[in-house]
């Protein structure tokens, strides 16, 4: 087998083309990125990342305690976030549990969200400690409920064990799985990676292995989706878009709770990856709290005053 | 669809530019003879009038600085001396907003570089050798080590703040008192800083600032009231002094010209070495005399790295200094510019390949887009000569021994830059240069506590740290 | 000249065999290219020797030397340069009656003044070679900068140091022990009557461990040669104790061309002596994982 004619998918391939990837500074990538959060994004800028940050957050809700009430809630918000402005986009995905697909998938359908897809996070999230079988399970199940997108977890201990052909052979098998229904986001859990020399390793392990998207973290584990890590990946992307031509998308998600944090990650990317990633289809914001901050910024900017929380749904 | 960032202005309304200055001797503001404009480089507009010191002025300046080194200041214990220094520091960092402000209108550099850098560097000077001025016994100078008299201060336009408190906050802390002439071009955040010695109560003559020009500045290096000379600026200049002070006991410390090597090994980290070549020579638009000014990168990585290198400089944000998302300012004045233009030209002629982004100028003000060579090799006058501007030589090597010998081929010493993630190498090539400063896997770091200064023709002596106190001391019994 | 006139005496009719007096460069005896010497003679003006008349030549040639050394002697390590300085003193003790005879009998002192001169030159030797591996720990530091990088300063040799000491045997060693600890290389100009002991100091720096080219003797006048000195672009730096103060200007403003480090010490030994010729060299590298 060849994965884009970069590694045959063997252990010795993997380790050889991983160990050959230049290494990250710590301090020089957290100082880069730092300087981009210096970033000062005003008026119409400001206006067009609010918007462009609302159609690309996936909108979560990942509790022991879910409902089918709670997640028909969310996705009502997702389709129309501010129901006394029709000019605010609908968000880019929901993302909820296996079990939640249908219900969500089936409310979407009901209240004109067509457009916006379900994301179901799988393999056994957020350990990804269970078998592949069940991981396999997971995923198919997800599919058949109506998913389009899986957020599967890499196997970190096997990743801080060095067993690169582990790791890399389960995100091949559960690409498999989705075929051409689902896109594939796979998750690192960076905090549990703790280098961004492993963070830009797993980017590359994830992209071989033909994954649509790279997502930071599960949201269970701090630290999440900090900007240095951002970074990482997004040098990842757009070095794999010089490789291979093809471009995968980035998902932070985990500790982006409001409108600053989100502007930062658009200059993240615009200065990173390029202008080519700052649409849905290639980055993603996984939150929950985020969306109403959004929403709250863009009335400030509309009415000229500061918002109250009382003027958006909590859902 | 783009990310198109709209203009982002730092309010100028936080400072008020008078319409003229004089000089500031014995604790007051004197009114100057003869004076000339001082303008923003970004737009050109004439911010003031700047007194040009003449040898009265510079004599009464002397006068009053002997006066309070005798009266007051070498009377006062090194504790009391250090309260002065930390209430400067604090009185800097209440208002440190206003001179980043100033600083960037006068001199053209990014808002982001003066409220980010410079200003904070040059509060934590003040407040690291406030710390200094009742210990210096324990500075390995010997017991009781004493100052010098009055320290003449002649610095550059690159940092002009920075430099005023490279050069003021050790002769202050070691008991000195001082006679500073700031950059023609860059006056008004020295002048403003008269203020905050007004504010900080520190006593009349300690420190006197005449403005000017090069006459100004010889006038006080050939004075004989002078005990020490410290200096930055160009290496021509410093020869200069070197010479005019030869036949005095005058002691001088020049901080002087680089043409910085940086070199990159194959197994640098890649992203991050490309964020350090930014670094090393776009930072203040280049006009840093540790530049990073020539990028020395191993063969097999040089097609990779200037790739990369030309991606990141598609995104360097090129316009109005005060605009808080500008990466590169304007070029300090008109004649700098010709002088970057005259160099740049010689590598054209030279042969090398000229590369740039595209980018807007202006058309009022000084600009010069950030600019590489590649093709260039030791012989093109464009790896040999200084050219202060946001211009990058490129070269490479085939073998580590290789790489010093370019690096150390020069008659400068300032600073060099090395890219490696091997431990050993970066060890075996932080020895091998010969340089005062050396950045390993990283570039173009200031610290007060921090050494800094060059060997060769960059100059004598070093600013900051331990080492830049024995400077303004002389030897304790 | 090994021998005094009191030996010559009492021995009958064996001629001593005497020294010519030649240079040292790079290890080896060279005479001057300019085939020149000049004669010293005792208080009494009795010829003593006809050491070399050093030319500017023999200055370039010296200069030459003295930097194809220099990386190597910087690079020997601390505790071996420590012993090979402290090894120049165990020599010299060896021959101590040889150079208190000559020292006496060049310049005139009493033979009891010129033993305590050579006594206190071969603790100079054992004070300076202490300090090899103790620059670091005198002149360096390691700095808290504010942020996650190591920043260390350590003192580096300056390169090639020239050194003119003032016309006797303690001051050209005062010069040149100070100079080469630290892993510079020298060029000593000797003046006038020194040129007797400095150049016997040859021999014994020739039996010793010390690498060719690490001190260079030049022997002549200040006047002639300090001037060359002072201007020659591969001399990093100048010591000018022995030169008449008023000359001294003019040595800095031709030294000024590659802004050479000018410095003159009274005769105290002070680890400053050896500082004045090192630069410190600060290195900053990132901490992280």
């Amino acid at each position: 087998m060849s994965f884009y004619g970069i590694v045959d998918g063997s252990e010795s391939s993997l380790k050889r083309f991983l160990a050959q990837l230049p290494g990250v500074d710590q301090v020089g990538a957290e100082a880069r990125a730092a300087m981009l959060a210096t970033r000062s994004i005003k008026t119409t800028s400001k206006r067009w990342a609010i918007d462009t940050a609302i159609s690309m957050v996936d909108l979560t809700t990942l509790e022991g305690a879910d409902t089918a009430g709670k997640v028909r809630a969310l996705c009502s918000k997702a389709v129309r976030p501010d129901p006394s402005d029709t000019t605010v986009p609908s968000v880019g995905a929901i993302c909820v549990y296996n079990d939640m697909v249908a219900i969500a998938r089936t409310h979407l359908d009901a209240i004109g969200g067509k457009h916006v897809p379900v994301a179901a996070v799988s393999t056994a999230f957020p350990s990804g400690r269970a078998s592949m079988e069940v991981k396999i399970q997971d995923t198919q199940d997800a599919i058949d409920a109506g998913a389009g997108e899986i957020d599967m977890v890499i196997d970190r201990g096997a990743f801080l064990s060095g067993q690169y052909g582990l790791v890399f052979d389960e995100i091949v098998k559960i690409r498999e799985v989705c075929g051409e229904r689902a896109h594939l986001k796979v998750i690192f859990e960076t905090g549990e990676l703790v280098t961004y020399d492993n963070v830009r390793k797993a980017s590359y392990l994830a992209m071989l292995a033909g994954a649509d998207f790279i997502k930071t973290s599960t949201g269970k584990v701090a630290p999440a989706a900090t900007p240095p890590v951002v970074l990482v990946m997004l040098e990842a992307v757009r070095d794999f878009y010089q490789m291979t031509e093809r471009r995968i998308g980035v998902k932070p998600a985990g500790g982006i709770r409001n409108t600053k944090d989100a502007i930062k990650q658009l200059v993240l990317v615009n200065e990173t990856a390029g202008p080519e990633w700052l649409t849905p289809e290639f980055f993603r914001i996984g939150a929950s709290a985020l969306l109403n901050d959004l929403l709250m910024q863009r009335m400030k900017m509309d009415d000229g005053y500061y918002a109250s929380p009382n003027y958006v749904t909590i859902d | 669809m783009t990310f198109e960032y709209a203009p982002a202005p730092e309010s100028r309304s936080i400072v008020d530019i008078k319409p003229k200055y004089g000089h500031f001797i014995d604790g007051k503001f004197v009114p100057g003879k003869k004076h000339f404009a001082t303008i923003n480089p970004a737009t050109e507009e004439v911010l003031s009038q700047i007194s040009l010191g003449g040898q009265s002025d510079v004599d009464k300046a002397v006068q009053a600085a002997q006066k309070a080194y005798t009266k007051t200041w070498s009377k006062l214990s090194g504790k009391e001396r250090g309260k002065y220094l930390y209430r400067i520091a604090r009185i800097l960092q209440e208002r440190a907003r206003e001179f980043a402000v100033l600083e960037t209108l006068d001199n053209g550099k990014p808002i982001r570089e003066t409220r980010d850098i410079d200003i904070p560097l040059v509060a934590a000077h003040f407040f690291y050798h406030a710390g200094w001025a009742d210990k210096l016994d324990y500075a390995g100078l010997g017991k009781s080590p004493q100052p010098h008299g009055v320290a003449g201060q002649i610095i550059p336009w690159n940092f002009p703040l920075l430099m005023l408190a490279w050069k003021v906050a050790p002769a202050l802390a070691t008991g000195n008192t001082v006679v500073l002439k700031p950059a023609e071009t860059t006056s008004l955040t020295a002048l403003l800083f008269a203020q905050v010695c007004q504010q900080a109560e520190l006593p009349d003559g300690v420190v006197n600032i005449v403005t000017g020009d090069g006459s100004t500045g010889a006038a006080i290096v050939n004075h004989p009231g002078i005990h020490k000379i410290a200096f930055t600026g160009s290496t021509d200049v410093g020869k200069k002094i070197a010479r005019a002070i030869a036949g005095t006991s005058k002691k001088a410390t020049l901080e002087l010209g680089g043409k910085g090597a940086n070199i990159v090994f194959d197994d640098a980290p890649l992203d991050e070495t490309v964020e350090g070549i930014v670094n090393g020579i776009f930072f203040n638009q280049g006009h840093v005399c540790c530049a990073g000014s020539r990028l020395i990168l191993q063969e097999g990585i040089a097609d990779e790295l200037i790739e990369k290198l030309k991606v990141r400089m598609a995104k360097i944000r090129v316009g109005d200094p005060l605009d808080k998302n500008t990466d590169l300012g304007a070029i300090n004045s008109k004649e700098q510019l010709l002088k970057i233009q005259e160099l740049a030209s010689a590598g054209d002629a030279e042969g090398a390949q000229r590369w740039s982004p595209a980018c807007t100028l202006s058309a009022k003000g000084f600009w010069f887009a950030p600019t590489i060579f590649t093709g260039v090799t030791q012989a093109h006058r464009i790896a040999r000569e200084e050219i202060f501007g946001p211009v990058l030589s490129i070269l490479t090597f085939r073998t580590p021994q290789e790489a010093i010998e370019k690096a150390n081929n020069t008659p400068f010493g300032l600073s060099a830059g090395v890219w490696s993630e091997k431990g050993s190498r970066i060890l075996w090539a932080t020895q091998q240069l010969r340089a005062g400063v050396v950045w390993a896997n990283t570039f173009n770091k200031f610290d007060p506590t921090s050494p800094f200064g060059g060997y060769k023709e960059s100059g004598w002596g070093r600013e900051g740290g331990k080492h830049g106190l024995a400077a303004y001391l002389k030897e304790g019994k | 000249m090994a021998s005094s006139k009191k030996a010559i005496s009492k021995v009958t009719p064996r001629l001593e065999v005497k020294k010519t007096y030649k240079l040292y460069i790079n290890g080896a005896f060279p005479r001057s290219e300019s085939g020149r010497v000049y004669e010293v003679s005792n208080t009494k003006g009795g010829f003593i020797a006809n050491p070399t008349l050093a030319s500017r030549k023999d200055l370039r040639d010296a200069v030459v030397a003295a930097r194809a050394a220099q990386s190597g002697w910087a690079k020997a390590t601390a505790y071996n340069r420590g012993q090979i300085l402290y090894r120049i003193a165990e020599m010299l003790e060896g021959r101590a009656d040889q150079f208190a005879s000559e020292i006496s009998l060049a310049s005139g002192v009493t033979l009891r003044k010129a033993q305590d001169e050579v006594a206190t030159a071969i603790d100079r030797w054992v004070w300076y070679a202490g300090w090899s591996d103790k620059l670091s720990a005198a002149f360096g530091a390691t700095n808290p900068v504010a942020g996650p990088y190591y920043n260390f300063t350590i003192p580096e040799p300056q390169g090639v140091i020239a050194v003119a000491p003032a016309e006797n045997f303690l001051a050209f060693i005062d010069s040149i022990a100070p100079a080469i600890v630290s892993g510079n290389t020298v060029i000593a100009l000797v003046p006038g009557s020194a040129a007797v002991a400095a150049m016997t100091f040859a021999e014994v720096l020739a039996t010793s461990d010390l690498p060719a080219g690490v001190i260079n003797i030049l022997t002549g006048l200040h006047d002639e040669l300090a001037p060359w000195a002072a201007s020659h672009m591969d001399i990093d730096g100048f010591d000018i104790s022995g030169i008449d103060k008023k000359k001294r200007t003019d040595l800095k403003v031709a030294g000024a061309e590659n802004l050479k480090r000018f410095h003159h010490f009274d005769g105290a030994i002070s680890p400053t002596r050896i500082y004045a010729f090192m630069e410190a060299k600060t290195v900053w590298h990132p901490i992280g994982v």
